[in-house]
């Protein structure tokens, strides 16, 4: 499947940004173009407007977040035009992130609760919610099968994902909520969804280098010195939200038990 | 309750806040603007009613420009009378009762208001008008759904026919918001930034554009503005007036037309508000120039996409330094997603040193906009470390109030 000699232009389509471009998940596209340009390798990112034909041919689809009823007229139109459907049938990738993921899935909430229809890229399905909404940073465990280190990143969803058999999870949470069962995000052929904001590919170029690889074959190491930072202190700070966390669970079951058992009554005072 | 039985309420009020304040300080905890509404808001859950009942009331909202527009308007109604508004941003009930209950007198007040509390202060007080600026994307995790803000202001809008708005027409989200409203008065300012508002708030449709003229197969579409501004001039009854601001860029320009539109609600001439409007050189701190040593900085506010974008336009040219600070505590909201909306490729060419404490998301932006640059988290610091000269000191909320306190001792 991989094009290691191919002499044209990886095409990076950023999709309905005006609907699905909510958390500043264009930046992945950004990022995937980037990443090749620095390397010496032709890559071009293809804006796709909502309201005006998707582009076929391309190699990667990018879709980010976006709120419940721009949710719900992406994943309409992108199923009235089958665009990226093809596309994938012809080899193309897709990272969905979000809202972007959970219409890569077989179903999805629309506005007002109702079950909308996906894509069905991904063998997943968005039925259940999370009350209240889920929002803060995530840290994800790898899973050896997918081959790439921790991810780092934000998350912020109400939807819960249900992974099927063919779909296979990114990761284990260590860290935050993701798909709602100990899993993270979801990845099945070249089809890559994930909770994960941050934006998901400025925080984790591993995962970048991986969809690319799929195009362009193995890549040469780039200077990731910052990221590898930023990683770090993202890392410190979820283990310290973590220890604050439980010295506060500790204080509040301390102060329980107290009330009910150990204190003693007034009337055994005397002053 | 009687008017005397009134009088001596809101007396007490002031007693609590001005007393508080006064302990905040000695005490070194600040000055105080807004615990003593905290307090006052606890002993009586109906303060700000009471401190604002008999006064001509003037609401300030929207994601960008609230202080700066609420800085503009009280110049303008200044030129009428005594005026009493709150000067330093507290934009929540707790701040406005503090800068009511500190002067009973003044007949006339204009407050400056957070998106989210628009809704309980247009329930609890009869505003003489609201100016709504804009909405877009802001403190991502607490806000999530900046079209949900919108439905907010316009459910209490249609709740509230008495009182006037004065609103943004090239803003699709305010527009649909302030229809509900029993009279508006139409402001064109000029806005740019649309991809927030690209999915049509009434029926989820395509928003289309054909130069400024918006509009959706719905129905909803941009009024037509009774006021014209964002540039030059205000231009409105057949008539022009220059804009002469010490205050820089398109969006001031955009919230001098807001203010002069504002001002007229309350009988005061254009030409009278631009004037008075003239004298105003920083806001809060914001547009502040600060001598660092080698450095003299311009202290700048920015903190989402759309507000960055406006910056972007006026920074001095290369080659002046720009320092870019970003903090995520609660205020600013927590992800920095919204680094990536900001087209910071634009400051190509110019010296950059990434600071905050969200420094190192800063520099794996710019490192991917191209833009070379250096990380000192301290703000200050790393304006002294740029070369000597001009400095464009731009920050987010709380990076900004830290400079502020750092600058002022």
């Amino acid at each position: 499947m991989a094009e290691p000699d191919r002499s044209s232009a990886v095409r990076v389509a950023l999709l309905y940004p005006e609907l699905l471009g909510t958390y500043g998940d264009r930046g992945n596209a950004r990022v995937l173009v980037q990443r090749l340009a620095w390397r010496g390798v032709p890559a071009e990112l293809v804006e796709a407007p909502w309201g005006e034909p998707a582009p076929a041919s391309c190699d990667i689809y990018v879709l980010g977040g976006g709120e419940d009823s721009p949710q719900a007229s992406a994943a309409a139109a992108l199923i009235a035009e089958g665009v990226v459907n093809r596309a994938v049938d012809d080899g193309a990738a897709v990272l969905g992130v979000c809202a972007g993921f959970q219409i890569l899935g077989h179903s999805f909430f629309g506005p007002g609760g109702a079950a909308r229809p996906g894509l069905g890229l991904l063998d997943c399905t968005t039925a259940r919610r999370a009350s209240p909404r889920i929002v803060g940073e995530i840290l994800v465990e790898p899973n050896p099968e997918v081959g790439l280190p921790a991810l780092s990143g934000y998350e912020n969803h109400a939807g819960l994902t249900d992974l099927g058999p063919r779909a296979v999870p990114l990761g284990r949470v260590d860290v935050g909520v993701g798909n709602g069962d100990g899993t993270e995000g979801a990845l099945e052929g070249r089809v890559v969804g994930t909770y994960l904001h941050g934006p998901v590919l400025a925080r984790n170029p591993a995962l970048a280098d991986l969809i690319l690889s799929w195009f362009v074959g193995e890549l040469e190491p780039l200077d990731d010195s910052e990221i590898t930072d930023l990683r770090e202190e993202r890392r410190q700070y979820v283990a310290a939200e973590q220890a604050r966390r439980s010295v506060r669970r500790w204080r509040r079951y301390r102060r329980r038990r107290m009330s009910s058992t150990a204190r003693p009554r007034a009337a055994n005072f005397s002053v | 309750m009687t008017a005397m039985e009134r009088t001596a309420s809101v007396k007490a009020l002031k007693g609590v806040v001005t007393g508080i304040a006064t302990v905040s300080r000695l005490t070194g905890r600040g000055g105080g603007a807004v615990i003593g509404g905290r307090v006052a808001l606890a002993l009586d859950k109906g303060a700000l009613g009471k401190l604002a009942a008999g006064r001509s009331l003037f609401l300030v909202s929207g994601t960008n420009g609230k202080t700066t527009t609420t800085a503009l308007l009280a110049a303008a109604l200044g030129t009428a009378g005594p005026i009493v508004h709150n000067t330093t941003g507290a934009n929540l009930k707790t701040g406005l009762v503090s800068a009511l209950a500190k002067d009973l007198e003044s007949p006339v007040a204009v407050l400056e208001v957070d998106e989210a509390a628009l809704v309980p202060v247009l329930a609890e007080t009869t505003a003489t008008a609201v100016v709504l600026l804009n909405l877009s994307r802001d403190q991502l995790d607490r806000y999530g759904e900046v079209r949900l803000a919108a439905q907010k202001w316009r459910t209490s809008l249609g709740a509230r026919p008495e009182v006037h708005v004065v609103a943004n027409c090239d803003d699709p989200l305010v527009v649909w918001a302030a229809q509900a409203g029993g009279s508006v008065t139409w402001v064109s300012t000029g806005q740019r930034w649309r991809i927030d508002a690209t999915s049509c708030p009434n029926c989820g449709g395509r928003v289309t554009w054909a130069g400024e003229v918006w509009s959706c197969s719905c129905g909803l579409a941009r009024p037509e503005p009774e006021i014209q501004g964002g540039g030059d001039d205000v231009e409105f009854g057949g008539r022009s007036f220059p804009v002469q601001l010490q205050l820089p860029g398109r969006c001031n320009a955009a919230n001098a037309a807001m203010a002069v539109a504002a001002a007229r609600v309350a009988g005061v001439d254009p030409e009278d508000a631009l004037a008075a409007m003239v004298g105003i050189a920083n806001v809060a701190g914001r547009y502040r120039e600060v001598n660092l040593g080698p450095a003299s900085a311009r202290l700048l506010l920015a903190k989402n996409p759309a507000g960055w974008n406006e910056i972007l336009d006026f920074l001095a040219a290369p080659p002046a330094g720009v320092v870019v600070a970003v903090n995520a505590r609660g205020p600013d909201g927590y992800d920095t997603s919204w680094l990536w909306d900001v087209d910071f490729e634009r400051l190509e060419g110019r010296p950059v040193v990434a600071a905050g404490e969200r420094a190192l998301d800063v520099a794996v932006r710019l490192r991917y906009a191209g833009v070379p640059h250096d990380v000192c988290p301290d703000p200050l610091v790393a304006a002294r470390r740029l070369p000597p000269g001009k400095v464009e000191l731009v920050a987010n909320y709380t990076a900004f109030q830290t400079v502020l306190g750092a600058v002022d001792g």
